[in-house]
């Protein structure tokens, strides 16, 4: 008897394990690489990032008495947890629900600003930005200057989850940071893990202009890594090198940071080159010089982004690299970036600038 | 067939009534809740009866007065007390929008300024409600509140020289003229998009409730035709639900540019939508002082001690043309627009009520209405002369701290003035 027990359990075991499996297959084009170096020295804690944005808040709230936190269902802590227990530790009246409208949380996000209070707007997914595209294109970016300095709403982050998730189909899984890369006033952040999460996090709060603040959503519970405990931040407009070689120059953000050290380790085993991988971090500004230095290096160039080719911020980074870097390239800027086409459902692994054709056209790349 | 078929349901159905009467199985009694429903979305009465309402189910938001047309106070227990001095204060200021509103309008008719928006008709809305803030409130304004801003204490130099966008500026040139601002007076920069301001001027009343000891309400004015924006809504929404000290202030004057309000609506004006989301709503007489005065007071009281945000409703007509691109009598007739100046003029009517005061006569109106045309005329004279700002600032101010590809810009720029100078309008601008 206990030994058709035991053989039932293994079954269930084995059942769930691929399930797991499965469900990992389709919700990971990407294997983890996590961050080894750390921005602060002293106590860390395994943290996800979910985990290090709700402790990038939790800072900001104890730190700021003005800074409130607002969204769609952020109350009960967020349809993706990154508020958990902080209307609990901080009240009803600085962590709390809005009405169901992207428009009103934005321009609300602008008033509290222009009054001096920190902002912390969330919009529940980053395709449902665009009601909201009004308010933070005509208005929070513009605020300054049509003010002259003397009116601002610098006090304004914006947070939405953003990029594939596996199964989001068109409307969970878009890339919309180069709508906003076309706006001079606002400054765009996307990180690629918890420890850059939280540091980027804590100086878009801080920044002294309106921040939009790109979470990509596979990375909440997937990335997790020793993450300072203390109070930290990273500069915005500022690119990382995570891996360096003299062969290519690759250069991503989020969660293609990912795959692009995946190729950069396919291109080491297989071919012996050895790249550059340039976290971009900020989307706008961004970092020109650290780009430009490390093509001048290299020779070649390949941008990888998850957003759609055609007028992807890919575009605004070749463009400037052909100015800058024009004697030093050994061959055409490449781009790998989503197709042309609305993020579909069940055809995910297929529209995303997977590995395989990341390092496709690194060997091309290479061979020209 | 048909009959076969019903005598099989006949059949199942005494089959069915057999099997429940042999059940020991009873049904248990459900709980009927009375008359009244309780869903959590929301508690009202059941009836059993289809009824539709729609806008002439209740009757039409009536209209606050408390000046007839003659100037006379209808019933003397709603005249506010505003003192005397205050009183001549809010018709100088009058004189002053309607004279700098004439000279702006006929200067950029002659090309002297790219763009003007005037008032007219809509005065008492702009004095009423300045009157009765506290020069601390926050004004979120739309940009056909000149009134608000003189009364406020922006000088006719200030706003002369926003129109010109000269080097005195304090928006140094960036927008179009009337879109003014004023730090120290506590009015937030004015921009074009309609009904933007809305949401915000919630935000900031929010972040004003949680600050200790709040003696600060914000006013957010805007047109019957804005408040079709999606922005409207959210602001009457949010107002509500997150409980803010905001006055939303319309200036209901029948009008968006060409259309009326007939093709903006079709329900009981802005008005009627205050009560459907929550919020404390009241409609008044936009041509009369004194009531857009004790509507604005009360609101502004109600606001601070309950945390709660009003909807004002005042009606009035656009007696002058939507801008310097619009010819309203293309949409619109003269003798429409002429009954409205002649009967219903907010001016005229204050004037009546001060005269019936003795606050004020015949001579002090010529004197004033002469001064207030000079201070205009003498102001334009300067600001014209003015230089227009330094072609740099064109790219201050994006961002706080100037990032290096805008520095690399400005770069460019002063490279290619350096060459090619004599072909852009150098001369105007200040130079280093």
């Amino acid at each position: 008897m206990s030994g058709v027990i035991t053989k039932n359990t293994i079954l269930l075991t084995n059942l769930i394990k691929h399930v797991n499996k499965c469900s990992k297959r389709l919700s990971s084009h990407f294997n983890y690489y996590p961050d080894n170096e750390k921005p602060v020295n002293g106590e860390t804690t395994k943290m996800n990032m979910m985990q290090a944005i709700n402790n990038a808040m939790d800072i900001t709230l104890k730190n700021d008495p003005t800074a409130v936190l607002f969204g769609e269902d952020v109350g009960f802590g967020g349809v993706f947890r990154c508020a958990l227990g902080l209307q609990e530790k901080y009240g009803k009246d600085r962590v709390f629900n809005t009405p169901l409208c992207e428009q009103g949380i934005a321009g609300f996000g602008i008033g509290l600003a222009t009054a001096g209070a920190t902002a912390i707007a969330e919009i529940q997914f980053a395709d449902y930005i665009f009601p909201a595209f009004d308010q933070i294109v005509n208005e929070a970016a513009k605020a300054r200057y049509r003010s002259a300095g003397l009116f601002e709403c610098g006090g304004l982050t914006i947070r939405a989850p953003c990029s594939a998730v596996g199964h989001g189909g068109l409307y969970h899984s878009q890339s919309p940071e180069a709508y906003f890369a076309h706006t001079p006033g606002l400054k765009v952040v996307v990180p690629r893990g918890p420890i850059a999460a939280k540091g980027l996090l804590l100086s878009c709060v801080r920044e002294r202009d309106p921040c939009v603040f790109l979470e990509p959503k596979v990375l909440y519970r997937a990335a997790a890594e020793e993450v300072p405990v203390e109070d930290y931040t990273l500069p915005l407009g500022k690119a990382q090198v995570l891996r360096e070689g003299d062969g290519a120059t690759l250069i991503g953000w989020g969660t293609q940071i990912h795959v692009l050290l995946e190729v950069a380790q396919l291109a080491q085993d297989k071919l012996g080159l050895a790249c550059d991988v340039i976290d971009l971090m900020s989307i706008l500004p961004w970092d020109e010089e650290t780009v430009c230095n490390s093509v001048k290096k290299t020779g070649r160039c390949l941008i990888a982004h998850e957003a759609p080719l055609t007028a992807g911020f890919g575009a605004e980074l070749a463009a400037t690299i052909q100015d800058e870097c024009f004697l030093h390239l050994e061959a055409p800027v490449a781009r790998v970036a989503g197709w042309d086409a609305p993020f579909p459902h069940v055809f995910e692994p297929f529209y995303l600038p997977t590995v395989w054709r990341c390092y496709h056209a690194l060997t091309q790349l290479v061979d020209y | 067939m048909a009959l076969k078929s019903s005598a099989c349901v006949f059949r199942l159905n005494s089959l069915r009534q057999a099997v429940r009467l042999l059940s020991t199985h009873t049904r248990p009694e459900v709980v009927q809740n009375g008359k009244t429903g309780d869903f959590p979305g929301a508690k009202a009465p059941f009836v059993n009866e289809i009824k539709f309402l729609n806008e002439n189910s209740y009757d039409p938001i009536p209209i606050y007065r408390v000046l007839d047309n003659n100037g006379e106070v209808v019933d003397s227990r709603e005249e506010p007390n505003i003192d005397n001095e205050t009183l001549v204060k809010m018709y100088k200021t009058m004189v002053q929008m309607n004279q700098m509103d004439k000279i702006l309008y006929e200067s950029q008719r002659q090309g002297r300024i790219s763009f003007y928006m005037t008032n007219y008709g809509e005065e008492s809305i702009h004095l009423g409600s300045a009157a009765a803030l506290a020069p601390q409130d926050l004004i979120f304004a739309q940009y056909r509140e000149l009134g608000v801003l003189l009364y406020r204490g922006l000088t006719v130099t200030d706003l002369v020289n926003q129109c010109f966008g000269n080097c005195e500026d304090a928006g140094l040139g960036r927008q179009m003229p009337v879109h003014y601002m004023s730090k120290p007076h506590n009015i937030v920069t004015i921009s074009s998009p309609l009904a933007t301001q809305m949401p915000q001027a919630v935000g900031a009343a929010y972040a004003f409730k949680r600050m200790p000891n709040n003696d600060r309400c914000v006013i957010c004015y805007f047109g019957e035709g804005a408040a079709s924006e999606g922005d409207a809504h959210a602001a009457f929404n949010f107002a509500a639900t997150l409980d803010c000290p905001v006055i939303l202030l319309c200036r209901n004057n029948g009008y968006a540019i060409s259309t009326p309000s007939r093709e903006q609506y079709r329900g009981d004006g802005i008005a009627a939508r205050g009560p459907a989301l929550g919020i404390n709503t009241l409609r008044v007489d936009g041509t009369d002082t004194l009531a857009v005065y004790n509507a604005v007071a009360k609101a502004r009281e109600l606001a601070l001690k309950e945390n709660k945000p009003v909807l004002i409703e005042a009606m009035s007509y656009r007696v002058g043309h939507h801008s310097t691109s619009d010819d309203s009598t293309a949409y619109r007739s003269v003798e429409e627009i002429e009954n409205w100046n002649k009967d219903q003029n907010p001016i005229q009517k204050f004037k009546l009520y001060l005269e019936r005061k003795g606050l004020w006569d015949v001579e002090s109106d010529n004197a004033q209405q002469k001064e207030a045309r000079n201070v205009v005329v003498k102001t334009m004279q300067e600001a014209e002369k003015k230089k227009l700002p330094h072609w740099r600032e064109m790219l201050e101010d994006v961002y706080c701290e100037m990032p290096p590809r805008i520095q690399k810009q400005m770069k460019q720029m002063e490279d290619h003035l350096k060459k090619y100078g004599e072909h852009y309008p150098l001369n105007q601008h200040q130079s280093d």
